[in-house]
């Protein structure tokens, strides 16, 4: 290892810890400018989080959101784009989801109607993703501009639909009909009652372990096929790519197709999931946490997953300390949220030189003592 | 070194207060009268040790610099010269050693000590920021106030002084990316000079120029040094050490070998040294056995975005079994010529036609390849490898859809290593690990790893561009051996160097570039230096005797 690297457990386990700490340390001065203790402040998060069945549901039920959010944001990430569109991707594939349970749920089991709403929604997210790929990749419009502004005509568009198109008659809400069972996926109160558990109100389903296995599937499809060789190939040195006979406008557009695909996944675990029908908003802002998500992560599947879990950590945790701390708002616990992207995303290299630094000194060091015999022969 | 470039741009930034011009005191003498050891040292550097981890860079390095003289220093990549040239301009500390400038002992901790001790350092990527006028370059890091007026008045009024005393003649107002590479060299020394440098330590700096820049460059520094300055010059060219030092030290391993004067001494002598056993500075190789075409090149027109013609009408063929060498000034149209005969760069107009087949229109880097092209482009880490990827991953770029490292859709991570690790010791490429990211190699074995990966194909046409460029001698050898046995084997070879040295040494034939034209073609037997010299500048004489025949 040469001086100036350093180990892979600092680098994805010891920084992340480092700036997670000084995140909460900032937070934690917080809590007691409004007057509160911020140790019971960290115990009541803890344990409204991790602490009982129903808390660790609702965790992981964020988690879900965020590992497809974050895969989504670090694929594209991986050829060189930004992909900050998430959110409308994933808004748009609620609609395909719901087209699909709309038009099977009366007549077949969950299980035919989820892979059909699965590859609807992936698709209509990938759709949603692709276009501004294509604008990128044919005309050069900047994806960031062009996937922030599909999120407006994400909203737009679902409004229309919701208000126009799929509203029940004579039903005031913008919403689609309530799904029969087979449009309905299941909990998994039996993973938790294992555990001796109880999920009680949280809606956690199976939609947690398509999370799981597209987080493996990505990492294979990066650093394990041809496709994801090209892409990171393009991401890192775009003149090579094309030197090596890589097409980067058709790259371009199959990955921001297939992190598109990966946010919509998400609409899986929200509209079949918890809701069981299409409403507005359903997204709730995850597109854009699967950002910090995927940064603080390294945009590895592994720190994804991590960082999607610490996440809901933070949204399962924080909703209940804004109950338990009346004087700590939801805002508060927004702001919060906020160090913690700040201090392990924007700041991600805050305390780096300086552990570089001990560890280029302990090398040093170590290699002396071990010169040293060998100096006195 | 890698770290060095992304340690030293804030470095730099943080330069000292206005130092300001400093006017020369020493009565400029003939440096070539005195013998450079007996005068006053301007630097003396004793027993300096440093390591890096397991790297020992530096051992025990003693070196005594004359002042008013021209010192270089020489070694292989790797041999630990930038590294005691960045202790001694303050990016890293010395494990134990000392300094003296000037006989006295100093201590230097950062690049603020080393500029305030009057040593300046013109790095071999410009520290320069492009779209500032030169007076803004010069004045960056020592604005002097707050509002820029003063300051900017300040500088113009001393470039002025600097160029009518060293001939070092810049537009103080132009726009630093709009100028040449030679003149953008002159703006980094004259800032080094402006911040009142007495030591002038020259990283690699021909590494970039063109023969008569570098030329250029050799004349001032013989004239800063007849002005009083002293001037370190690190460099694994031969030739400038011979050009232009009076002394040279040589570095090996870590280890400081030998200090000659360079009158004295010969450039195997040094290559010797350097590489501590004998080195072939010419290649050996038989004639050439041409026999069918493998490479032809037809009315080939390049048009750059701007819509200006980079290369205009240009006819060749490479037969197999053959080199041929195109020489030319860089920037006249050999890279674009490069780009489209391997397909990175659709030809306005014209034909490339490998091993009987034409390459499509649209330009396809791929279909070339399937043709039987390798290529191995001019700027390695620009074009020709990933330098974030592991080795391994670099040593299919351009191969990765071929049916051996995997199947249809997944890369066989196993097969992709085995491959690599069978090119690194075939090429000797080290250090001997196909898991180490590529930017953690040496520029002589980055190189190695894009010829081992380009001539493993077996291609039947093989384009090479400045193979050696910033490799070291040892390497330089064995690149050159490797592309004569691809001669040797039948192949077609497409050299394109800027280095004379090489296109001679090389080359079956000789094809002249200039201006985006083939303005000749001569045999190395039958021509010189001069002669083709001559045709790459454009100079009429040798194009019209060319018309002539």
């Amino acid at each position: 290892m040469s001086r100036g690297e350093l180990p892979r457990w600092v680098d994805y386990g010891l920084i992340p810890l480092l700036n997670l700490a000084a995140a909460f340390l900032v937070a934690g001065l917080v809590v007691i400018a409004v007057g509160e203790n911020p140790l019971e402040a960290v115990e009541l998060m803890l344990f409204g989080a991790f602490g009982y069945g129903e808390g660790f549901g609702f965790t992981l039920y964020y988690a879900t959101n965020f590992i497809f959010t974050g895969l989504a944001v670090a694929v594209a990430f991986h050829a060189g784009l930004f992909n900050i569109g998430g959110e409308g991707q994933a808004y748009v594939a609620g609609l395909g989801v719901a087209i699909v349970c709309l038009l099977l749920d009366r007549f077949v089991p969950w299980w035919i109607t989820a892979p059909f709403a699965l590859m609807a929604g992936a698709a209509f997210g990938a759709f949603w993703a692709f276009v501004p790929g294509y604008l990128q990749a044919k005309r050069g419009s900047h994806i960031v501009i062009t996937t922030i502004m599909f999120n407006f005509i994400a909203a737009a568009l679902m409004t229309y639909m919701l208000v126009n198109v799929l509203r029940q008659p004579g039903s005031m809400a913008p919403e689609s009909r309530t799904f029969e069972e087979g449009g309905r996926i299941p909990r998994i109160d039996w993973l938790f009652e294992w555990f001796g558990g109880n999920l009680g109100g949280a809606q956690t389903n199976i939609s947690l372990f398509l999370a799981l296995i597209m987080a493996f599937a990505v990492w294979v499809f990066i650093w394990r096929t041809r496709l994801g060789y090209r892409m990171r190939t393009l991401g890192q040195n775009p003149t090579a790519a094309v030197y090596a006979g890589m097409r980067p406008p058709r790259l371009i557009m199959i990955a921001m197709a297939i992190s598109g695909g990966l946010a919509g996944m998400m609409a899986l675990n929200e509209i079949m999931g918890v809701h069981g029908r299409l409403i507005l908003e359903f997204a709730g802002g995850a597109g854009f946490v699967g950002i910090a998500v995927a940064l603080m992560g390294r945009a590895h599947p592994v720190g994804i997953v991590l960082a999607a879990l610490l996440f809901g950590a933070l949204y399962q945790g924080g909703a209940e300390l804004a109950f338990s701390m009346p004087s700590i708002t939801r805002d508060m616990i927004i702001a919060i949220q906020g160090l913690v992207i700040l201090f392990a995303g924007a700041l991600e290299g805050l305390f780096r030189p300086a552990i570089v630094r001990i560890f280029d000194a302990m090398r040093d060091a170590r290699k002396r003592g071990n010169d040293a015999p060998q100096a006195a022969e | 070194m890698a770290g060095f470039t992304l340690w030293s741009r804030p470095f730099y930034l943080l330069c000292p207060k206005s130092a300001g011009y400093q006017a020369v005191t020493a009565t400029p003498t003939a440096a070539s009268d005195a013998t450079p050891t007996s005068g006053p040292l301007a630097i003396e550097l004793r027993g300096i040790d440093k390591r890096f981890g397991a790297v020992h860079a530096n051992k025990h390095i003693d070196l005594k610099v004359a002042r008013q003289s021209i010192h270089g220093i020489v070694g292989e990549n790797g041999a630990g010269k930038s590294t005691l040239m960045s202790i001694l301009y303050g990016f890293y500390e010395a494990d134990q050693g000392d300094i003296f400038v000037g006989g006295q002992k100093v201590s230097i901790h950062s690049s603020n000590d080393a500029i305030a001790h009057g040593i300046g350092m013109v790095h071999q990527h410009f520290m320069l920021v492009d779209n500032f006028t030169v007076i803004e370059n010069v004045m960056l890091g020592a604005e002097g106030a707050a509002m820029l007026q003063a300051g900017r008045e300040k500088v113009r009024k001393d470039l002025k002084h600097l160029s009518d005393e060293y001939g070092l003649t810049v537009d103080p107002d132009a726009i630093v990316s709009e100028l040449s590479v030679g003149l953008q060299q002159r703006v980094e020394i004259l800032k080094a000079l402006y911040r009142g440098a007495e030591i002038l330590i020259l990283d690699e700096p021909t590494g970039v120029l063109t023969p008569e820049e570098a030329d250029n460059l050799f004349k001032i520094l013989r004239q800063l040094r007849d002005q009083g300055k002293t001037i370190l010059l690190i460099t694994h060219k031969l030739r400038e050490i011979m050009a232009v030092t009076d002394e040279v030290s040589v570095m090996r391993r870590g280890a400081m070998v030998a200090t000659l004067q360079t009158a004295k001494t010969s450039p195997s002598e040094i290559a010797e040294q350097m590489v501590g056993r004998r080195v072939l500075l010419e290649v050996e190789k038989g004639p050439p056995n041409p026999t069918e075409t493998a490479l032809e090149v037809k009315n080939l027109t390049v048009r750059d975005k701007f819509g200006v013609d980079r290369v205009k009408n240009v006819s060749f063929v490479v037969r197999r079994g053959e080199i041929v060498g195109i020489a030319g000034v860089s920037g006249n149209g050999q890279s674009e010529l490069l780009e489209a005969v391997s397909g990175i760069v659709p030809p306005a107009s014209g034909s490339v036609v490998i091993n009987g087949q034409t390459l499509s229109h649209t330009g396809d880097p791929a279909e070339a390849r399937h043709m039987g092209l390798g290529h191995v482009p001019e700027d390695r880490l620009r074009m020709g490898l990933v330098k974030n990827f592991e080795e391994n991953e670099n040593s299919v770029l351009g191969y990765h859809d071929q049916d051996d490292i995997g199947g249809a859709v997944v890369l066989d991570v196993d097969a992709v290593r085995n491959h690599a690790k069978a090119q690194i010791e075939k090429y000797d490429i080290r250090p001997p690990n196909c898991r180490l990211k590529t930017a953690n190699f040496s520029g002589g074995n980055q190189q190695k790893i894009v010829i081992a990966r380009e001539m493993e194909q077996d291609p039947d046409v093989l384009l090479v561009g400045q193979p050696t460029r910033g490799v070291d001698i040892g390497a330089i050898e064995f690149i050159h051996k490797q592309l004569i046995a691809m001669r040797d084997a039948g192949k077609a070879v497409l050299l394109v160097s800027v280095e004379l040295d090489e296109i001679f040494g090389l080359s079956d034939r000789i094809l002249v570039m200039c201006g985006g034209e083939i303005v000749g073609e001569r045999l190395p037997d039958q021509t010189d230096e001069n002669e083709i010299g001559l045709m790459m500048a454009g100079i009429d004489g040798a194009a019209g005797a060319e018309a002539a025949e």
